[in-house]
């Protein structure tokens, strides 16, 4: 834990990438393999089983330092961060236990700690606490509840591999993606020399990711050098078929075996080999349309959907892309040449599995005015590909772009506010809007982002001086500010007081132009959740 | 509530029975000042009582005008019926506690206080009393102040680091206590280097050097100096200065900064400095209970922005302990 704890720090105490990418690519080179295993697994952002709840973590700490359960939720909420407020309150320990490999604790002990009883837990994870430094309870502490968030991407750590492994990024990228487990075989593996026949393992293909079209359309250049198509708002997904058997990877590169059986079962008829990638939808099929997201979110959950179900809220395959066909890797090969192989290849097959359409449009104004139609097709805009791209790995800027329509928005009143997490803790960040509902304020939408450093700390201090009341770690507010939520959906809904579901709200302008009774009236939202 | 040795008023702390305030945030007649930093020694007032070993800083702060009466700590001095003392609260150079005495009751107003060593000022005295006002800045039981000998280990470490990357060292810290506690601190462990100062930093470390207070030794840092020449150097500066065009020379620097709020991941990552080095002037959590331990006051005041949770705490351990803004406005 010791050496991992030593990576850890230096991680935190730079912004620098490439001074991280060094930090991790010595790690490898120097720990013990099951550890740097390990280190590469939960830096790219895996996590453990949950082995304690919060509930179990805050316990263990009042047994441990005698605070009140008071004391300890307050030290939660001005820290912001359960691991690092419990390990700031415990008293030091002798760090006994530091020299303990990382891949010990991984292995061996967390899985452990699992496995007991909850009073045997608690003595547990005292016992470790008294065995460990500050930082070192700190990480367990991080690793036993959730991610590490370092501010280490996956992509960096796949640089950083790169590098100590003198292979190509993508290569690692492939080799990294599906569930690589962290052991010190998958380690060695991962720096092998490339053989022809890997990208047939069992493993997904590392997405391509397209980057929000932020310039004028036409600076693209011809029109006719990119494919246009919808934004489709569903799951996206590789749809893989080999020697017959079918396996669905999510964009998170989990595998979604069991939740979709029509897709399975379609892809597992196919008369080929091969791996698509597209999006799941929730189909109205006598409109000839998607549903919305919401009624995709009642399958995402289940994991063996019942008849009914399946026959509620049917889903189809909208396919894009063709990564592998009978054993070969298209990557490399232009967009044209795999559409064209895709289209006639999904000629005759199941309907669940559909081809993404072209769109016509054969210049830019007349496409601007197809994106138009994007909300009456239930889509989130358009999609942008370069014609003779390959293939490429991650987020690189260039071919291909997501043209999405403009947001929603609504102007509603502060009304609620809550301390943040993380690099926002203890200021007052996580807020809860409403708008008028006969005559009074009703809640509407949290959002947590869209303001600057200037404007939260502003806010922050305004708030801390305007509380009417406090419920525990949140506080009522004097009812004056306006502000402008964009979103990007809203649905009628029986979870909310409101009785209606706003997607993906998030602030776009502090409204100071407006009072408070300009805000926007509930009833105009439900109405538009009608539509 | 009617207290005649403590009441509450717009222009800040009042003591009825000797006519004088502490620490004014508005002018008034007579001011008793705990310590110099900027929002306790105010100017303006018309006579200022304050400890002797702070005298230069406080006619830095408040004008060669200004009438200023010091006092040896444990001095008893007479203010209207009051007999008053100032004693040394740690905090920084010259910084006091009030204690006043009235009809044999004793109240002590800590001001700003640590129970640290520090090599820039007296330590903090405890002094027994029926009523104790203490601040309660790092309120909180996350706050507990690592060992000096290992802050300083690690802020040699980062200087060392800097110096193999070829980089400035800059340390933001407060010009005035904080800056020359740091230097005193490293004149200890490492006489032979040098610190480069911002112009804010110069005075104040002057005045504590004519203290006969041993720093590490200091050069200006020149007004066209640029970053490269600072490469492995520690250059000190206040916080006010890292958003300032003054930073656009040390856009390759390492940036560090020395407070207590650094103990806080959340508040290092925000405030976007690279390292952060937990290093207070005031008391951290167990410091404020031993402080309240130590005083055998029957009744405390918990003053400074967000109190609840050491006033209720302190109240769980059966003190009779309330926020000062309980005491009512007169």
């Amino acid at each position: 834990m010791r050496r991992f704890a030593a990576l850890y720090a230096q991680l935190d105490r730079t912004a620098s990438t490439l001074a991280k990418r060094e930090a991790i690519a010595t790690y490898l080179h120097d720990a013990p393999p099951a550890d740097a295993a390990w280190a590469v697994y939960v830096l790219g952002g895996g996590k453990l089983r949950r082995l304690a709840t919060t509930t179990e973590m805050r316990t263990a700490a009042q047994q441990a330092t005698g605070f009140a359960d008071w004391l300890i939720d307050a030290s939660y909420q001005h820290v912001g961060d359960l691991a690092e407020a419990v390990a700031l309150l415990l008293p030091p320990g002798d760090a006994s236990l530091a020299d303990t490999p990382l891949h010990v604790w991984m292995d061996d002990w967390l899985p452990a700690l699992g496995k007991l009883d909850p009073p045997a837990r608690l003595t547990q994870l005292q016992a470790w606490w008294q065995a460990l430094s500050v930082e070192q309870t700190f990480l367990l502490n991080k690793l036993l509840t959730g991610a590490l968030r370092v501010g280490v991407s996956r992509r960096l750590v796949v640089q950083a591999l790169a590098q100590w492994s003198q292979l190509p990024t993508d290569l690692v990228a492939h080799r990294l993606s599906g569930d690589w487990q962290p052991h010190a075989a998958a380690l060695a593996t991962l720096a092998e020399p490339p053989t022809d026949d890997e990208h047939l393992s069992d493993r997904p293909y590392p997405f391509f990711l397209a980057s929000p079209l932020e310039q004028a359309v036409e600076t693209l250049g011809e029109r006719a050098e990119w494919l246009a198509e919808w934004k489709w708002d569903g799951i996206r997904a590789q749809l893989m078929r080999r020697g017959g058997e079918a396996r669905l990877w999510s964009r998170g590169e989990e595998r979604l075996d069991g939740r979709f059986p029509e897709l399975e079962s379609a892809a597992a008829a196919l008369p080929f080999d091969g791996v698509l990638d597209g999006e799941i939808l929730a189909w109205n099929a006598a409109g000839h349309l998607p549903r919305a997201f919401t009624a995709l979110q009642k399958r995402i959950g289940k994991l063996k959907p019942g008849a009914k179900l399946l026959a509620d809220t049917p889903v189809r395959f909208m396919a894009y892309d063709l990564l592998e066909h009978d054993g070969e890797d298209l990557r490399q090969q232009p967009l044209h040449a795999r559409r064209e192989r895709l289209a006639d290849l999904l000629r005759e097959v199941s309907p669940a599995l559909m081809l993404s359409p072209a769109l016509p449009a054969t210049d830019w104004p007349a496409l601007a005015d197809e994106r138009e139609q994007s909300r009456a097709r239930q889509t989130e805009g358009l999609m942008l590909k370069k014609l003779d791209s390959p293939y490429r790995v991650g987020r690189k800027r260039g071919d291909w772009w997501k043209w999405k329509v403009e947001p929603y928005t609504l102007d509603a009143v502060l009304i609620y506010a809550q301390l943040g997490h993380g690099r926002r803790a203890g200021l007052y960040t996580d807020y809860t809007f409403g708008v008028w509902d006969r005559g009074h304020l009703v809640p509407v939408a949290k959002a947590y982002s869209g303001l600057d450093d200037a404007e939260i700390a502003t806010l922050d201090q305004w708030i801390r001086s305007h509380t009417l009341e406090r419920f525990g770690p949140v506080r009522s507010v004097e009812q004056v500010h306006v502000f402008e939520l964009a979103y990007e959906a809203i649905q009628r809904s029986s979870r909310h007081k409101s009785g209606v579901a706003v997607r993906f709200p998030r602030i776009l302008r502090w409204r100071t132009d407006l009072a408070i009774r300009d805000a926007d009236k509930l009833d105009d939202l439900r109405r538009l959740a009608m539509d | 509530m009617r207290d005649d040795l403590l009441q509450r008023r717009s222009e800040g702390l009042y003591c009825p029975a000797g006519d004088f305030f502490i620490d004014p945030r508005w002018p008034v007649e007579r001011a008793v000042v705990t310590h110099a930093h900027g929002d306790h020694a105010r100017i303006g007032n018309a006579g200022y009582h304050v400890a002797a070993a702070g005298a230069a800083l406080m006619r830095q702060r408040l004008g060669e005008d200004a009438v200023i009466e010091t006092h040896d700590y444990g001095a008893a001095f007479v203010l209207g019926d009051v007999r008053v003392s100032m004693h040394p609260s740690g905090h920084m150079l010259g910084a006091a506690q009030i204690r006043m005495e009235h009809d044999g009751r004793v109240v002590v107003v800590s001001g700003d206080y640590k129970r640290e060593a520090d090599p820039t000022c007296e330590p903090f005295e405890p002094v027994p009393c029926d009523v104790f006002v203490t601040e309660s800045t790092f309120g909180w039981p996350v706050y507990r102040w690592p060992p000096m000998d290992d802050v300083i280990a690690d802020l040699l470490a980062w200087w060392d680091d800097c110096a193999r990357r070829g980089v400035p060292a800059l340390l933001f810290c407060y010009a005035l206590g904080k800056a020359q506690r740091l230097l005193a601190e490293l004149a200890l462990r490492c006489p032979d280097r040098v610190a480069h100062l911002h112009g804010a930093l110069l005075q104040p470390v002057q005045h504590y050097r004519d203290a006969g207070i041993t720093l590490l030794p200091t050069a200006p840092l020149e007004e066209k100096v640029g970053g490269g020449a600072m490469a492995g150097e520690l250059v000190m500066a206040p916080p006010s200065a890292a958003n300032s065009p003054w930073m656009r020379r040390f856009v390759t620097a390492s940036t560090a900064f020395a407070s207590g709020w650094m103990q806080v991941r959340g508040n290092r990552r925000r405030r976007g400095f690279d390292r952060g080095f937990v290093v207070s002037d005031h008391a951290d959590w167990p410091g404020l209970l031993r402080s309240v331990a130590d005083s055998g006051a029957s009744r405390i005041y918990v003053t400074h922005g967000d109190g609840d949770v050491l006033t209720r705490h302190l109240r769980e351990l059966g003190h009779d302990a309330m926020a000062l803004d309980a005491l009512g406005e007169a």
